[in-house]
């Protein structure tokens, strides 16, 4: 045996192993993450919402004091954690409202408002949607962060097989053209060509999406991270100071933070006390305004008793990198046309999948070892295979 | 069936796919307008390549 082959018999069980341990998982995340690409479509659809009111450009906004008290009018003794504009929907804005201040935010109860008359308009209950399912199943199969780290591992091995399955696309297409689809003979060795085509034409895209949705599933980590370093140190002269009896204007916090930081557009507002803000700030979050800045947020931080700013600053690397790797996995970026070639290249991955599961039940029906088999492609033409 | 392939000629289709992806991948990021028609057609390709190849083969 050279030592060609024997490392080629080494990436081959590389590629067996890894890809054999996450088909199942990839296979529904490949599944659930297709109508995922649609959601807003999938609601839109699905679920009825009030609509916001007709604003012709230029309408002011609503004072966001009047705007918060009337979300709050209609969820009596909660409070508020988050305000938050609609990316997609200009004419709206939610507020996140909790038992108390420090209750878990993923438990929140989202209230619907208008942007421009700051009236209510609804609290829809998502948790009961097809797409939330979908979303559970996608990010971490109802099993919190333990299940999001698992759904990680899983992801970093769809990466190896990937990496694998270009070293050993090699072999199999020595006496090939590329693009090889022996369509007269038999269905392993046409779903071989299949597995091998699709793999191979989608390797740049199944590496992104899957490696994207390697560093989503670390988000809480990141976040967490963050709180804990820059945001910390943004905060610590004020560590020991308590949590101001009344708070000074929200209207006038976001003012503030516009003008401290001119070009970009507010995204959200942390309340005093929450996770992203400290007890004595109001932080709002704005973005820019291009498809790639628009992801990227900058906290300026308003003294929630004063009203002034004390401190604004771009967000470390690791926060940036993050926010930059959502959209390459949702797909979301591009428009209508751009979701279509995402579902496009997620049903051809599972086309992959599927073919190599097959691939690996034959030769293991047939006794023929997988890594000789992946190693030299002329055994694919061995009689067991063919007949 | 064709003699063997040189590692240079197996690979050099599959990476200019590649590159082509990586591009179309990035473009929209980067603008709007033409920039998202770029990601369209160079996400495309791929699974126009797939179609091709997959009925180009056929028997008639």
């Amino acid at each position: 045996m050279t030592a060609t082959t024997k490392s080629l018999r080494r990436w081959g069980a590389v590629h067996k192993w890894t890809s054999l341990i996450c088909t199942l998982f990839m296979l529904l995340l490949c599944i659930t993450g297709l109508p995922l690409i649609f959601h807003d479509e999938i609601d839109d659809l699905l679920h009825s919402q009030v609509k916001s009111a007709e604003a012709p450009a230029g309408t002011p906004p609503a004072d966001l004091d009047h705007l918060l008290a009337n979300a709050l009018a209609r969820a009596p003794g909660k409070v508020p954690h988050f305000l938050i504009w609609d990316r997609d929907e200009p004419g709206a804005m939610w507020v996140s409202v909790g038992p108390t201040i420090d209750a878990d935010p993923t438990n929140n109860l989202l209230i619907r408002m208008d942007t421009h008359t700051g009236a209510y308009l609804d609290s829809p209950d998502v948790t009961g949607r097809f797409t939330y399912i979908m979303l559970k199943l996608h990010t971490d199969m109802f099993a919190g962060l333990p299940g999001k780290l698992f759904l990680g591992l899983m992801g970093i091995l769809f990466c190896v097989a990937i990496i694998s399955g270009i070293v050993v696309y090699a072999p199999s297409m020595r006496k090939l053209r590329f693009g090889a689809y022996r369509v007269q003979r038999t269905r392993v060795v046409r779903w071989l060509d299949v597995h091998n085509l699709a793999g191979i034409l989608l390797v740049a895209w199944t590496l992104v999406v899957g490696f994207t949705g390697v560093i989503n599933t670390w988000a809480e980590l990141v976040l967490k991270m963050w709180q804990f370093g820059q945001l910390a140190e943004m905060t610590a002269q004020y560590r020991d100071r308590p949590v101001p009896s009344k708070l000074a204007s929200l209207n006038g916090a976001v003012e503030v933070a516009r003008h401290a930081v001119p070009g970009m557009t507010p995204s959200f507002v942390a309340f005093p006390g929450t996770l992203f803000s400290s007890k004595s700030h109001y932080a709002v979050f704005l973005h820019g305004d291009t498809p790639l800045t628009s992801r990227l947020l900058k906290p300026a931080l308003i003294d929630a008793e004063t009203g002034t700013l004390t401190d604004s600053r771009d967000m470390p690397w690791y926060v940036s990198t993050l926010y930059v790797s959502q959209p390459l996995h949702f797909g979301d970026y591009g428009g209508m046309p751009l979701k279509i070639v995402w579902a496009l290249l997620d049903i051809l991955t599972i086309f992959i999948l599927v073919t190599g599961v097959y691939l690996w039940l034959r030769r293991r029906k047939a006794g023929v070892s997988q890594e000789r088999a992946i190693a030299n492609a002329a055994s694919i033409d061995t009689p067991a295979l063919t007949s | 069936m064709v003699a063997h392939r040189s590692l240079t000629r197996i690979f050099a289709a599959p990476l200019v796919i590649a590159i082509v992806s990586t591009v179309g991948l990035i473009s929209a990021l980067v603008g709007d307008g033409w920039w998202d028609a770029v990601s369209w057609v160079a996400l495309g390709l791929p699974v126009l390549l797939y179609l091709l190849f997959i009925w180009r083969r056929r028997p008639n």
